[in-house]
C-alpha cells in the first residue's frame, strides 16, 4: 500500500513545474488538490508529450490548478478560459486543450461561453469543479449554490434555483458529459480519461469539497465530513436509472451521463474549407 | 465674417462630383461602384465611392456618390454636385438644391414627372429596360450607357467592360446591351 | 485592362488585405456595424492560405479567442465598433499585461451606449488610450484613406510583433465604407517584422525577462517551451507577485518598451507647412477635410498648414512641438466633443491659440467648417 501511494505521488510529481513554490494557494482538505492528481494520473496513463498539452483557466479557487502543471498554462479572465482555448485549440488542432474551472466561473460569468463552447463542440476538455460557491471571494453565492442554502450574499438562505451543469452542457450540445466527486477518485480519474480521448467537447463536473465557507456557513463540518456525504448522496448511473424522482431527492448521479459521436468543430472547419475550396 | 476668405478661393482641380440617386431596389449603389471601378481602374483616375447607410438606405430616396480627380482627393464626400441622375421624383425633390448651378442633370421622365429646371437631360431609363432589355433591373446599366456618353468622363469600352466584370453570369448580353442602349439614347440628345 | 493588383475597395476590404498581406491567420470576432465586412472579408480569404476565422458568441470571447491563438504562435486580429470595443476591453487589458501582440480594429461610430451603428464618429479616441483599467501603455494608429488603411493595418501588426503588445487601428465610418483604387503592394514591398522568438534552452528560458529594450523574446505553446501564462502582475518567470520590487518593474516595462521608442512608432503627414501661421490638426478621416480647407485657403493667399497624425497614441508630443512651432494658431477638428484637443493643448505653449472644431452629430466635417473657422480667427 505504501508503494502504490508512492508511486502514485511519483508519477504527479513528474507533471509539477520545477521552478514552482508550494504550498499551493488551497485551503488544507481542498478538493482541488484530489482533482489535479486525478487529471495528471490520467494525463500520465495516456502518455501525452507535456509540450502538447495547454491547461487554460479562468479566475477563482479552481484555476489557480494550472500554474503548478508542468504544461503550457494560460491563467486567463474571469469566466472567459472556454474562448481563450478555443483560440489556443483552433490555432494548434492537434494540441490537447484542458480548461479547469469552477462553478462561479463557467456558469455564472462565464455561461454565455460555456454553452456555446458546447455548441460548437469544439475538442476541449472542461473539467469543472463545483464547490458551490465562490470560495476566492469569500463565500458568495453561485449558480450551482442549492435553494435555501446560506452563503455571504444569501445570508437568509438562496432564493434562486440552481444549473445542473452536466444538464446544461447536454442540451448545449457537448458530446462528452460526466460526474465524480472528489470521493471517488478512481472513477474521476477514469472519466477524465475518457474524455481527453474523446474527440468534441467534454464536460466533467467534480462534486468538490468548499469546507471554509459552503461547509461552514451551511454546518456540513470538516472536509472528512463533506467528502464522505459525497458517498452517501452519490447514485452510479445505471442504479438512479432504477429509481424515482422520490428516491432521487438529495442524491446526485455519478458516471458518464452521455456521449455522442457528432463532428468535431476544427474537424468540420477543415472539411467545408477543403470540400469548397479543394476543387 | 468678412467673406474676405470665401470670395478669394480659387478651384483649380479638376475635381468631378457625381450622385446617381433613385430608390433602394434600383441599383445605385451597384451603379457607383461599376462606375468606380470604370473610372479608376480602366481610365486610371482616382475616385472616391461612398453610399448611404442605415435605415436612410432602405426604401425611400437612396444615394450613391463618386467623386472624381486626376489628383489626390482630400475631402471625400461629394461637396457641390457636378452631376445629379436622379432616378426618382423623391431623389430629384431631395438632391436637386445639391446640384451646381452648371451641372448636369439627367432624370429617368418615365417616373420623374416634375423637374425644377429645363436645362436637364431626360431618358425614359425604366421604360427602355423594360422594352429594349425586357428587365426593368436594368435601367441603372442604361443610366451609366447615359453617363458615359453625356460627360465622357468614361468611355464606352471601360464602362462595358466595368458592367460585364461585375454582371452575374448569363446576363452579359443584356447588360453589354443595355449600356449601349443609354450610350446611344443620350448621344442623340447631345446633338 | 487595368493592371492586376489595382483595386477599387472599402476601407474595411482593405483592413483585411493588409492584414492578409501582413501575415494574419487567424480571426475572431463578432459582427458589428459599421465593421462587420472586415469579419466578412476575412472569413473568406483566410480559409484560402490556411488561415482560421471563427465567429464567437459576443466581443469579450473573440479578444480572448485572438489573444489565445497568439499565444498558440499566430498573427491575429479582431474588428470590432464602439459598443463590441466597450466589452473587448477586459481582455485587451489581459493582452496589455501578458503582453500578447495582437490587432484590434474599431470602426469607430457615434455613442455612448448603441449611439449611432451608421454614422461616423471619433468618439473613441480616449477609449483606444484608456480603455482597459490599470496602468499601461497603447499604440494607436489611424488611418484616413483607403490606401492608409492597408498600410496602416500593417504597420499595426509590425508594431504590436515588435513590441510585444495589442495595437488599435481607429478606423471610422467614412474610411471603413467609402470605395477608392489601392494597389497591392508585392510580397516584400513592404517590411514584415516578426516578433523575436526564444532561442535559449528550454530550461534558461524566461518568458518575461528584462531584457536591454524591455521587449521579452517569446515562445508559441508547443515549440518546447513550457511557459506560465497569467492576468496577474507576474515576475520574469510569468508567476504572479505581491512583491513591490517585482510589480514596478513590471509595469515600468509596460511603459518604457513603448515609450522609449517612440521615433519608431510616431508618424505624422505634414502639409503645406511652409511658412504657415495656421496649422489645422486632425487624424483619420477628418485630415481630408482639413486638407482640403487648406489647399483651398492656400489659394486664397493664407498662409494655413495642415498636420495629421496617423499615429494617435503614443502622442507625438516631441515632433508635434517642433512641427507647429512656428504657428500663431492652431485649429484642431475630431468628430467628438473634444478629445485631443487636450493633448494638442497640453503640448503647445500658452501663447499659441488653440481652436476646435467639433462635430458629433454624425456627420463628417466639412471642408467649409474648417474655412468657417479660419475665417473667425484670422
Amino acid at each position: 500500500m505504501a508503494t502504490a501511494e508512492k508511486q502514485k505521488s511519483d508519477v504527479v510529481l513528474k507533471y509539477l513545474r520545477p521552478k514552482k513554490k508550494f504550498p499551493s494557494v488551497w485551503c488544507p482538505g481542498c478538493g482541488n488538490g484530489i482533482v489535479m492528481g486525478a487529471f495528471l494520473r490520467a494525463i500520465d496513463k495516456l502518455g501525452y508529450d507535456k509540450d502538447n498539452v495547454a491547461v487554460v483557466s479562468g479566475i477563482g479557487c479552481s484555476s489557480r490548478l494550472p500554474i503548478y502543471l508542468d504544461f503550457h498554462t494560460l491563467h486567463t479572465t474571469h469566466g472567459r478560459a472556454l474562448p481563450f482555448a478555443t483560440g489556443v485549440k483552433f490555432a494548434r488542432p492537434g494540441m490537447k486543450v484542458i480548461v479547469i474551472t469552477g462553478d462561479g466561473d463557467a456558469l455564472a460569468i462565464g455561461g454565455n461561453h460555456f454553452i456555446h463552447a458546447c455548441r460548437r463542440n469544439i475538442d476541449i476538455t472542461a473539467i469543472l469543479i463545483n464547490n458551490y460557491i465562490y470560495g476566492m471571494t469569500g463565500g458568495q453565492g453561485s449558480p450551482t449554490t442549492p435553494s435555501a442554502a446560506i452563503s455571504t450574499t444569501t445570508p437568509y438562505g438562496n432564493a434562486e434555483k440552481h444549473f445542473d451543469p452536466c444538464d446544461l452542457a447536454i442540451g448545449a450540445g457537448a458530446s462528452f458529459v460526466a460526474r465524480a466527486t472528489v470521493y471517488h477518485t478512481p472513477q474521476m480519474e477514469r472519466l477524465i480519461g475518457e474524455a481527453l480521448e474523446h474527440r468534441g467537447f467534454s464536460l466533467v463536473e467534480v462534486i468538490s469539497n468548499c469546507h471554509t465557507y459552503f461547509g461552514r456557513l451551511n454546518r456540513q463540518g470538516d472536509p472528512v465530513a463533506m467528502i464522505k456525504a459525497f458517498k452517501d448522496n452519490a447514485v452510479a448511473k445505471a442504479r438512479a436509472e432504477k429509481m424515482t424522482a422520490e428516491e432521487l431527492k438529495g442524491k446526485f448521479v455519478i458516471g458518464g451521463l452521455y456521449r455522442s459521436d457528432k463532428t468535431e468543430f476544427c474537424d468540420e472547419y477543415q472539411k467545408v474549407v477543403d470540400a469548397h475550396l479543394v476543387k | 465674417m468678412t467673406g474676405k476668405l470665401f470670395d478669394n478661393i480659387k478651384t483649380s482641380s479638376d475635381r468631378f462630383e457625381l450622385r446617381l440617386s433613385g430608390s433602394g431596389g434600383q441599383g445605385m449603389i451597384f451603379a457607383s461602384v461599376v462606375l468606380g471601378e470604370a473610372i479608376g481602374l480602366a481610365e486610371g483616375k482616382n475616385v472616391v465611392q461612398s453610399q448611404s447607410y442605415g435605415p436612410e438606405a432602405r426604401g425611400g430616396a437612396s444615394k450613391a456618390d463618386v467623386v472624381v480627380s486626376s489628383q489626390e482627393i482630400f475631402y471625400p464626400k461629394a461637396m457641390k454636385l457636378d452631376l445629379l441622375l436622379a432616378m426618382t421624383q423623391e431623389a430629384m425633390d431631395k438632391y436637386y438644391a445639391d446640384l451646381k448651378e452648371d451641372g448636369i442633370l439627367i432624370v429617368d421622365t418615365s417616373l420623374v414627372t416634375s423637374v425644377p429646371t429645363d436645362k436637364y437631360y431626360g431618358l425614359e431609363f425604366t421604360r427602355l429596360a423594360r422594352h429594349e432589355i425586357g428587365q426593368i433591373m436594368v435601367a441603372n446599366v442604361i443610366a451609366l450607357g447615359a453617363i458615359a456618353a453625356l460627360t465622357g468622363i468614361v468611355s464606352l469600352e471601360s464602362i462595358t467592360n466595368a458592367v460585364l466584370s461585375r454582371a452575374p453570369r448569363g446576363t452579359e448580353d443584356k447588360n453589354k446591351k443595355a449600356v449601349e442602349v443609354g450610350y446611344n439614347e443620350a448621344m442623340k440628345l447631345k446633338k | 485592362m487595368a493592371e492586376k493588383q489595382k483595386r477599387l475597395l472599402q476601407g474595411n476590404g482593405a483592413c483585411v488585405q493588409g492584414a492578409l498581406y501582413a501575415g494574419m491567420r487567424f480571426f475572431a470576432g463578432y459582427p458589428i456595424t459599421p465593421s462587420t465586412e472586415v469579419a466578412e472579408g476575412s472569413a473568406r480569404e483566410l480559409p484560402r492560405i490556411g488561415g482560421r476565422f471563427i465567429q464567437m458568441e459576443d466581443e469579450l470571447a473573440s479578444m480572448a479567442a485572438v489573444i489565445g491563438a497568439s499565444v498558440a504562435g499566430m498573427k491575429s486580429m479582431t474588428a470590432t465598433s464602439g459598443p463590441g470595443y466597450s466589452l473587448m476591453q477586459e481582455n485587451i487589458g489581459y493582452a496589455y499585461i501578458t503582453e500578447t501582440p495582437c490587432v484590434v480594429v474599431n470602426v469607430q461610430r457615434g455613442g455612448p451606449s448603441t449611439g449611432l451603428p451608421t454614422k461616423v464618429s471619433q468618439s473613441d479616441t480616449m477609449q483606444a488610450r484608456y480603455g482597459p483599467h490599470g496602468d499601461y501603455t497603447a499604440i494607436a494608429v489611424a488611418p484616413s484613406t483607403v490606401a492608409d488603411t492597408f498600410s496602416e493595418t500593417v504597420r499595426a501588426f509590425n508594431l504590436s510583433e515588435r513590441f510585444r503588445t495589442p495595437v488599435t487601428v481607429l478606423l471610422d465610418e467614412v474610411i471603413a465604407h467609402s470605395r477608392e483604387i489601392i494597389t497591392i503592394p508585392e510580397k516584400g514591398e513592404i517590411e514584415l517584422i516578426e516578433r523575436v522568438k526564444a532561442t535559449v534552452p528550454p530550461e534558461k528560458f524566461v518568458p518575461f525577462e528584462m531584457t536591454p529594450n524591455k521587449v521579452s523574446p517569446m515562445a508559441a505553446y508547443g515549440e518546447g517551451y513550457r511557459f506560465h501564462v497569467t492576468g496577474l502582475t507576474h515576475d520574469p518567470m510569468g508567476f504572479s507577485t505581491n512583491e513591490a520590487k517585482e510589480i514596478g518593474p513590471k509595469l515600468n516595462k509596460l511603459r518604457d518598451k513603448i515609450m522609449n521608442y517612440t521615433a519608431e512608432i510616431e508618424k505624422l503627414r505634414i502639409e503645406m507647412m511652409d511658412e504657415a501661421e495656421i496649422a489645422f490638426v486632425s487624424y483619420g478621416s477628418v485630415s481630408r477635410a482639413s486638407l482640403q480647407a487648406a489647399s483651398l485657403a492656400r489659394s486664397a493667399g493664407i498662409k494655413v498648414g495642415c498636420v495629421q497624425f496617423c499615429t494617435v497614441w503614443p502622442f507625438p508630443d516631441d515632433t508635434l512641438k517642433e512641427v507647429l512651432s512656428g504657428c500663431r494658431k492652431v485649429i484642431v477638428g475630431e468628430l467628438n466633443m473634444g478629445q485631443i484637443v487636450h493633448e494638442i493643448r497640453r503640448i503647445l505653449p500658452d501663447d499659441v491659440e488653440v481652436h476646435s472644431v467639433l462635430r458629433y452629430d454624425g456627420e463628417i466635417i466639412t471642408p467649409m467648417q474648417l474655412l468657417e473657422k479660419l475665417e473667425e480667427v484670422l
